[in-house]
């Protein structure tokens, strides 16, 4: 009889144990999620950082394309405003900069002093690589949400995920807009400046 | 006619899963052979096989972590690498720190090493200490996508702690070594005396003598055996690394491309050696005769690792001659 109560014992221990070990994982997955998060932001207000001094470099060259230089700095005001609408908002505002960004970037093709400046070259780099780490910090937090969702629909976690309110968590998704090719009007492109 | 795509998820579990079996391989034959050594030199006591085990594995241990400790800085100093920041290389800067966001891991130190062969290694016990280091040639060579998949590369190294991982294995071998080499001295310096003439105690002298046998064989040929299955425990890792690089760009051609491109190179990195070749991201001692190859081999050929990132992308896979057109086209 007396092994008998030590085995349930050590039974009911057990399992107590392995309950708060899931418990604890899923927790710390969760918080990786919102790390993750975190980081995206990051790399988002690099890229407003970055911006004006792109403008500038570019200013000089490209009398006649205000409009271009125009909606990048006016996207970027309209992102950072956004950063403190929620996900989703923020996500709108974010793609419509990367959109006025490639214009730009389209646009500059036609000014060969322009593709060859050192400052713009680099500013170019900067932006490339911002924009990668922007994309690769998405990456991440999807990787964060497909290990945090699979851990709490599996078993045995899942028993413990419902009762203690662990819900399913939203993959970072591209917008339709960002889908879009980005349109560049050349009609009213004055000649490149020459000399 | 392609071949089917596979997921760089299913080669990910598959290499871990081979590298694990192989390990747990070695330390059964570790256990296995320590045992029948310790029987036997003890006369019949399976303890003494514990003993003489433990003691192997403590040795070993002792000898590895020295190189584990101190062996980045050795392997960086002795291939001439200087540390790069943003001012001297920031394309290479920026792509690192994509890949140590992709890989969630702290950024490592970089390094370059002047040279025109196109090659790159990774060294550090974890991702906080962690070293990248990669030849001028190769940045030279490689476009911005095909260095993402090389570092990429590089950081799954660190980022699987497969210099962890080398270490364990290389203290199985060393151990299983260590025992080879006491037993067989033991042997010819006569530990076993008059053999089955005197009162051997509780094991029985007929499974003494059957140790004892056994004993010297596996000494002879364990070493090798163990060498063969940490080559092939490296080359796993090696693969590994490849299939967790495309988890971190998503761009298989990227890397594809730059193996192709290596591959198709002829410089000769002057600072490698036979001692220092397997860290590299392509074996870096070019000729035929003096590299090793097969079961041998540090890496996997390029043409397989080339054929398997095809694989994910649905491609057919390629023979030498495709490889070499692969490399003409570029």
């Amino acid at each position: 009889m007396d092994t008998l109560l030590i085995i349930i014992l050590i039974l009911i221990v057990a399992v107590i144990v392995g309950g708060i070990l899931i418990y604890n994982g899923l927790v710390q997955r969760r918080l990786r999620i919102d790390e993750a998060f975190a980081q995206i932001e990051v790399q988002l207000k690099r890229r407003w950082d970055l911006i004006p001094n792109l403008v500038n470099a570019v200013k000089g060259y490209m009398g006649f394309e205000q409009s271009v230089l125009q909606n990048v700095t006016q996207a970027r005001a309209n992102a950072v405003t956004a950063g403190a609408q929620g996900p989703a908002a923020q996500a709108a505002a974010e793609n419509a900069l990367t959109g006025t960004l490639r214009s730009l970037f389209a646009v500059v093709e036609n000014y060969p002093e322009l593709k060859a400046n050192q400052n713009v070259l680099e500013l170019q780099e900067q932006l490339t690589t911002t924009e990668n780490q922007i994309g690769f910090a998405r990456q991440h937090y999807n990787a964060t949400v497909l290990d945090y969702n699979t851990s709490i629909a599996t078993f045995p976690n899942v028993l413990i995920a419902g009762p203690f309110g662990f819900g399913k968590r939203e993959f970072f998704d591209a917008e339709p807009e960002a889908a879009q090719v980005p349109q560049v009007d050349l009609s009213n492109l004055a000649p490149p400046k020459v000399g | 006619m392609t071949a089917p795509v596979q997921s760089f998820y299913s080669q990910i579990s598959a290499n871990r899963r081979r590298s694990l079996l192989l390990v747990l391989l070695l330390t059964a034959f570790l256990g296995f052979f320590g045992f029948v050594i310790g029987f036997a030199m003890s006369g019949g006591y399976w303890q003494g096989g514990l003993v003489a085990t433990g003691i192997a594995v403590i040795i070993a241990l002792l000898m590895t972590s020295v190189s584990y400790f101190a062996g980045d800085g050795i392997v960086l100093a002795a291939s001439g690498a200087r540390e790069v920041n943003d001012q001297v290389a920031p394309q290479l800067m920026n792509v690192v720190r994509e890949m140590s966001i992709a890989a969630n891991v702290p950024v490592p130190k970089v390094y370059a090493i002047n040279d025109t062969a196109p090659n790159a290694f990774a060294t550090g016990r974890d991702p906080r200490h962690a070293s990248l280091a990669v030849t001028t040639g190769l940045l030279e060579k490689l476009d911005r996508e095909e260095l993402q998949g090389v570092i990429g590369h590089e950081l799954s190294h660190v980022r699987n702690l497969d210099i962890r991982f080398a270490l364990l294995v290389a203290t199985l071998v060393g151990s299983i070594a260590l025992l080879a080499d006491f037993f067989l001295r033991f042997t010819f310096w006569g530990g076993f005396g008059g053999r089955g003439s005197r009162d051997r105690g509780s094991g029985g002298g007929g499974l003494v003598i059957i140790a004892i046998v056994v004993g010297l064989i596996l000494s002879i040929i364990a070493p090798l055996i163990a060498r063969l299955v940490q080559l092939a425990v490296s080359r796993q890792r090696e693969y590994l690394a490849d299939s967790s690089s495309v988890e971190l760009t998503r761009n298989p051609y990227g890397l594809e491309r730059a193996l192709v491109k290596i591959s198709s190179d002829r410089e000769v990195l002057e600072v490698a050696n036979r001692a220092t070749q397997h860290l590299y991201f392509v074996n870096p001692i070019k000729k035929f005769e003096a590299r090793a190859a097969g079961l041998t081999a540090t890496h996997p050929p390029i043409i397989d690792r080339v054929n398997r990132l095809r694989s994910l992308t649905g491609q057919a896979p390629v023979d030498q001659s495709g490889l070499q057109a692969l490399a003409g086209l570029d």
